[in-house]
């Protein structure tokens, strides 16, 4: 309900609320960024020691 | 007007047992009996067993049965529990699997569905205390092994009866072909025979290589967008269960609630008949894979009219036909305005974030967030393709030990607390039948003989077996008979009681 009311807005409210949308998905882009730059520094110690081996020995049948 | 979508999801879990030659079927036998011995005072009293009088996995909902399928057996001498939370906790083939209790909405489909990642994790710790050094068993919530072998995770929703079978199929299978862009998992490569992991390097999801035909009543060959099995586990006359066996087990619960939530109202249209035939796609199987191999959502379908849409656009349809409905006919099928407004925010929020960048959902969509760990990687160290590191972090993204998933470490976005998840590893949901059984296997876990979805047997000592059939799914509710039970003293009083008032 709240969208359909935010939608009826003038013109004026309606722009300052997209600079406010654009500042928060740039702040939400920035820590999904720094959060994958921290991940991928300690993802050695959060994978497979021997990649090739347990990707290999990762068997399943079949289910359902 | 549409009945309340009550829904469930059955989980498959991948098993690995590293350091000792095993077998699944043993290990994942071993898994579910070190939860239950661990979470029980007398195993061999504490545990009803489940009754399979109820179970016809190869009826058929299109009212025949096909020579050539192949009905699901039902393995009856596998372990096979009912927990206190209404849940059942078994295995199925060669793979875990736990099913929800019977949920009043999308909401409380996810709380149930993050319990049973809960009790995998419990149990993965419970049944490693026990094995020896230098042996270690293993837990992954996804579907395929990449090697071709694929396991379920299959959701269920209630259907009035009198809907014609045949505008379900065609009526739902575009939100299944196209769902995926929020709904996918992801995964490294294809396991299509002839497809290259330089021609798919990524895909959208974990399930669209295994999927054969439009509809059908198989689930381990020749998998159907649309699955038949014709078992309402409730009355037969006035519903049907909807058996969905096309979708990916998510690691995101925005996506698990997305799923579940858009499904159940799309279900509404269609009940209503308000949907219409316009978003026919031409050729629905080879459209779920040209759907899952286009990362980048631009790829159009040809339609059954001879036009093409992309998949975003069948979804965006889709989505203003739900918005248009819910204004005109409410949120009670949807399970009322909270949930049904969250469904249709999050599901405006995740298109038009795919739309834009799909990197701005990589908090809510798995595929994205997994994509953006594996194309991280590669960058970082100039990777091939091929390198047994991408496929690694795949499988990881999954993992149910909390120091080696990468899902926990991806900025996931929560929709539900720690506190809504742990109440639901013990206690059943108070919107459904669940109650009831979850309320007598908490206080009389020693005299319930056997339980089912929609039967609990007891003894009380005395006299012949007591069966309370529980045909509504939306009856034995808390608010129906909660004060009935905590009233009741003993078991004897509460059925007598029950006896009484029907």
């Amino acid at each position: 309900m709240a969208e359909r009311v935010q939608k009826q807005k003038s013109n004026s409210e309606q722009v300052t609320e997209e600079v406010d949308a654009t500042e928060v998905s740039t702040a939400q882009a920035d820590k999904l960024k720094s959060e994958l730059d921290d991940l991928l520094d300690e993802i050695d110690d959060v994978l497979e020691s021997n990649a090739e081996d347990f990707v290999k020995s990762y068997v399943q049948k079949g289910g359902e | 007007m549409a009945i309340v979508k009550v829904s469930g999801i059955e989980t498959e879990y991948g098993i690995f047992v590293r350091g000792t030659e095993s077998n699944p079927v043993l290990a994942s036998s071993m898994l579910i009996t070190s939860y239950i011995e661990s979470n029980s005072r007398d195993f061999e009293t504490d545990v009803p067993a489940w009754n399979f009088e109820d179970e016809q996995p190869g009826a058929d909902a299109r009212g025949f049965s096909l020579e050539s399928a192949m009905p699901p057996e039902v393995e009856m001498h596998l372990v096979n529990a009912v927990l206190t939370n209404g849940a059942r906790y078994y295995v199925d083939h060669a793979h875990p699997e736990i099913s929800t209790p019977e949920c009043a909405n999308a909401l409380e489909t996810l709380i149930y569905d993050c319990a049973g990642e809960e009790i995998i994790r419990q149990s993965m710790a419970a049944v490693n205390r026990t094995l020896p050094p230098g042996v270690e068993m293993l837990l992954y919530k996804n579907n395929s092994d990449g090697k071709g072998n694929s396991y379920g995770c299959h959701e269920n929703f209630l259907v009035a009866r009198e809907v014609p079978f045949g505008r379900i199929v065609s009526q739902i299978t575009p939100h299944f072909v196209s769902r995926q862009v929020f709904a996918g998992a992801g995964k490294v490569g294809s396991e299509m025979l002839g497809v290259s992991v330089e021609q798919v390097p990524f895909q959208l999801s974990q399930r669209a290589d295994f999927f054969e035909e439009e509809v059908g009543l198989e689930t381990t060959l020749k998998r159907p967008i649309v699955n038949t099995r014709d078992e309402p586990h409730c009355d037969p006359q006035k519903y049907r269960r909807l058996h969905v066996i096309v979708g990916d087990a998510n690691m995101s619960q925005v996506a698990t609630f997305l799923k579940v939530g858009t499904t159940s109202l799309i279900l509404s249209l269609i009940e209503d008949d308000v949907l219409g035939n316009e978003l026919m796609l031409a050729h629905p199987v080879s459209a779920i894979r040209q759907v899952s191999y286009d990362p980048t959502l631009t790829q159009t379908l040809l339609m059954a009219d001879g036009s093409r849409m992309s998949a975003m656009d069948v979804q965006w349809s889709l989505f203003h036909k739900a918005t248009t409905y819910l204004e005109s006919v409410g949120f009670e099928s949807v399970g009322g305005e909270l949930v049904g407004q969250k469904i249709i925010d999050l599901w405006e929020e995740v298109l038009t974030g795919l739309e834009s960048d799909p990197e701005s959902v990589a908090d809510i969509v798995d595929w994205v967030a997994k994509k953006r760990i594996v194309d991280g990687l590669q960058n970082r160290h100039g990777l091939a393709k091929t390198d047994a590191r991408l496929k690694a972090v795949d499988l990881q993204y999954h993992d149910m030990r909390a120091d080696k998933c990468l899902a926990t470490r991806a900025g996931l976005r929560s929709l539900v607390d720690a506190s809504q998840v742990e109440r639901a590893i013990r206690h059943a949901p108070d919107s459904t039948r669940a109650f009831f059984r979850g309320h007598c296997l908490e206080r009389w876990p020693d005299q319930v003989v056997s339980a089912n979805w929609d039967c609990l047997v007891f003894d009380v000592g005395r006299g012949p077996l007591r069966r309370v059939p529980m045909m509504e799914p939306l009856r034995g509710t808390q608010e129906l008979v909660g004060k009935i039970c905590a009233e009741s003293g003993t078991l004897l009083e509460l059925l007598d009681r029950l006896g009484a008032e029907k």
